[in-house]
């Protein structure tokens, strides 16, 4: 089903976001299973178990509750400047749950549940928005990158990924994701003509949430769909509903499956909202509008998805309650690992530059300890 | 033991590191199918296939960028750069992730890749295929830069190159490639990475090059020699990041004079961090004050008049002898 070219789709009025794909000159394909009510479409809804459905909703509540959460940790100084997720649970969430352990994730910055789901403690992820490198260390996310924060970079790294998966031999494939406003980056394309060009087992996951901190989506490029522009590079386009985690999850799997079968790479856009500021240091109010933010948090991928559970008979206030509660608890038990976690050594900054120690570094470890030693001496 | 070029020379570290590792593979422009534009990588299609030597799409940042991904998943890429003057289009990749996987994620993911690139004037070429950017990626705290200067140290680098576990950028002096023959053992050989090379032991100063800079250096110190009976220390310094300070300091700190020879234009370039090391281990020892003989600080000329921006052994004798009667 079309992604809706309705008004409140649109980008201050400047460029259809989201165009109904009948006004386009060329066929791409759009996907849609749960209106904006969570009514699903029959025909359309994936065969996914109970258990496994309550699951996703789980993480993506996590992400939205620790996501908030950490905007009070930053604001009372016990966090670092990061970027919020929330209202973009459903895309990261639905095309993560896609995944199996030995496929792999490249993502950006703003894909927390994703990381949940790969299996990344929470606590790491806090590490890594707390200043400290151990928060890229997530052994329990097998196959999943660190976060990247140079916007589109991870797509390369994605692409040789893929291609030493073909190498070995493996049936496995990749996905990477990037926001609408890495699509401009010259990394960006250069990852989809390799792609293309070595029929990569790859996914490029692009999470246009509208907004590149102030600038519109409009502003970044005249295609009438993110998702045309894999049409120039000869691979499936997909146009899905990114508040829709059920078809964010089934255009995910869909390509995964064709990838890992020879079929090549797919470019999914999936169009979403970012409905928090761009990182904690931004101030949206500058450049946007409040009718707009409103309209996308009445489109909040939350909500839509628990109607659809409750429809189903999965999901009740009960569940919901003790749901709360384990999530809160969740939560307090990994600010808690943050909070009373063991300093590093003081010279850690010294380790890992190369796999063996050099003179020339050495040196510099014992100049800094022994600042270290006359400064505490003095204090 | 066969006498060969740079050029065979570099090919044949290829050839057998393909051979003994099957996750050793080449990857760039034109390396395929036709051999690299300097026939570096010929023969190596034909044996081991297109999956292992492959002809990418004209993009260097791709090329760096999907070479750290096959990192990332157990190969050991060997990226080529067709000219070190196109290299700054991967400059990125290189910088914010290949130099800084493994320090940022404290060892649990690395880039053991090797990014070789031909760089340097005096081969008449045309313009942005000159240049000497050796000071631009020492830079980079996390990756190592190597300079080989003979055909036999050029194979011996690139093996330990590449079975070396961090990024290694390898600069091939293009005007080397086959301006002498040198014998290149057979067997496996490999030089120590971090590792400067005293090329002739001497008391009366010490010459520190690296790189093509070698020829013009060694004949500037055989005409002193044979002209003044002076004893001059040569030191290449093969390996430009991290630097081997040991070397440096203990050859001045025993001859007290010094003269550095660099192609690459003057400013912040290697040289002058050879005379900060100098400065911080052996001043005290210094007979002379520590010249530099380098590049000027313009964009290399077109190749008319590139002879007017390459140091050659005039400047370089020029140098030592002021050094010397100073």
């Amino acid at each position: 089903m079309p992604c809706d070219g309705n008004a409140s789709c649109t980008d201050n009025g400047r460029t259809a976001v989201c165009p109904d794909p009948a006004d386009l000159s060329f066929r791409i394909a759009t996907l849609r299973v749960l209106d904006e009510q969570g009514r699903v479409q029959p025909t359309a809804e994936p065969d996914v178990s109970e258990a496994e459905l309550v699951r996703l909703y789980r993480a993506m509540t996590l992400a939205r509750e620790a996501d908030q959460r950490m905007l009070k940790l930053q604001r009372q100084g016990r966090l670092g400047t990061f970027p919020l997720c929330t209202g973009q649970e459903a895309a990261a969430c639905g095309s993560a749950f896609a995944l199996r352990p030995d496929d792999w994730y490249a993502g950006g910055y703003r894909d927390l549940g994703a990381r949940l789901l790969r299996g990344e403690k929470l606590e790491t992820s806090l590490l890594y928005w707390a200043g400290y490198e151990e928060g890229n260390v997530s052994p329990e996310a097998g196959r999943t990158l660190p976060t990247s924060a140079i916007v589109a970079a991870q797509t390369l790294h994605a692409v040789g990924i893929a291609y030493a998966m073909e190498y070995h031999g493996e049936r496995a494939a990749v996905l990477t994701s990037l926001g609408d406003g890495g699509t401009s980056e010259g990394d960006f394309h250069e990852a989809m003509n390799f792609a293309s060009v070595w029929q990569a087992p790859v996914i490029f996951l692009c999470v246009n949430n509208q907004w590149a901190i102030s600038m519109p989506r409009s502003g970044q490029t005249r295609s009438r769909t993110i998702a045309q522009k894999a049409i120039a590079y000869d691979m499936p386009g997909v146009l899905v509903d990114g508040n829709d985690v059920l078809a964010v999850y089934q255009a995910t799997r869909e390509a995964l499956d064709r990838a890992r079968a020879g079929g090549g790479p797919t470019l999914i856009e999936a169009v979403t909202y970012r409905l928090m500021m761009h990182t904690t240091a931004d101030d949206p109010g500058r450049y946007q509008s409040e009718s707009e933010l409103q309209e996308w948090w009445r489109r909040d991928p939350l909500p839509r998805f628990r109607t659809y559970l409750e429809d189903k008979g999965f999901w009740n206030a009960d569940r919901q309650a003790s749901l709360d509660e384990e999530i809160k608890a969740e939560i307090d038990a990994a600010v808690q690992a943050l909070e009373s976690r063991e300093g590093l050594a003081p010279d850690a900054q010294f380790e890992h530059v190369y796999d063996t120690r050099h003179a020339r570094l050495e040196d510099q470890r014992a100049e800094f300890l022994a600042n270290l030693a006359r400064e505490s001496h003095h204090a | 033991m066969p006498k060969m070029t740079m050029v065979q020379a570099i090919n044949r570290a290829l050839d057998q590191e393909m051979a003994r590792d099957d996750r050793v593979l080449v990857l760039g422009q034109d390396v395929g199918r036709l051999g690299g534009v300097f026939r570096v990588t010929e023969g190596l299609w034909d044996k081991f296939g297109p999956q292992r030597v492959v002809d990418t799409p004209l993009a260097e940042s791709g090329i760096l960028g999907t070479s750290i991904g096959m990192a990332l998943a157990g190969l050991r890429p060997v990226a080529e750069m067709q000219f070190s003057g196109f290299s700054y289009l991967m400059f990125p990749q290189l910088e914010g992730h290949a130099a800084r996987f493994r320090m940022r994620t404290r060892g649990r993911w690395t880039v053991p890749l090797v990014v070789r690139m031909p760089y340097g004037a005096g081969v008449r070429a045309l313009e942005h295929h000159s240049e000497s950017k050796e000071a631009t990626y020492a830079h980079v705290p996390g990756v190592k830069v190597v300079i080989p200067s003979t055909p036999r140290n050029a194979r011996a680098l690139l093996v330990a190159a590449i079975r070396d576990p961090d990024p290694v950028v390898f600069m091939e002096p293009k005007r080397s490639y086959r301006a002498f023959r040198e014998d290149v053992p057979e067997e496996d050989e490999m030089l120590e990475i971090g590792k400067a090379h005293v090329v002739r032991e001497g008391t009366d100063l010490t010459l520190i090059s690296w790189g093509a800079m070698m020829r013009p250096v060694l004949e500037a110190a055989q005409d002193v020699q044979t002209r003044r009976g002076a004893s001059i220390e040569i030191i290449d310094l093969l390996t430009i990041a991290p630097m081997d300070d040991q070397t440096i300091s203990d050859s001045v700190r025993k001859t007290g004079r010094c003269v550095v020879v660099q192609e690459a234009s003057k400013t912040l370039g290697i040289a002058s961090e050879v005379i900060a090391v100098i400065n911080d281990k052996a001043l005290m020892h210094l007979e002379a004050p520590v010249r530099r003989v380098t590049g000027y600080d313009v964009s290399p000329p077109y190749f008319a008049r590139e002879n007017a921006y390459i140091p050659g052994p005039g400047r370089i004798t020029r140098a030592i002898e002021e050094t010397l009667d100073f």
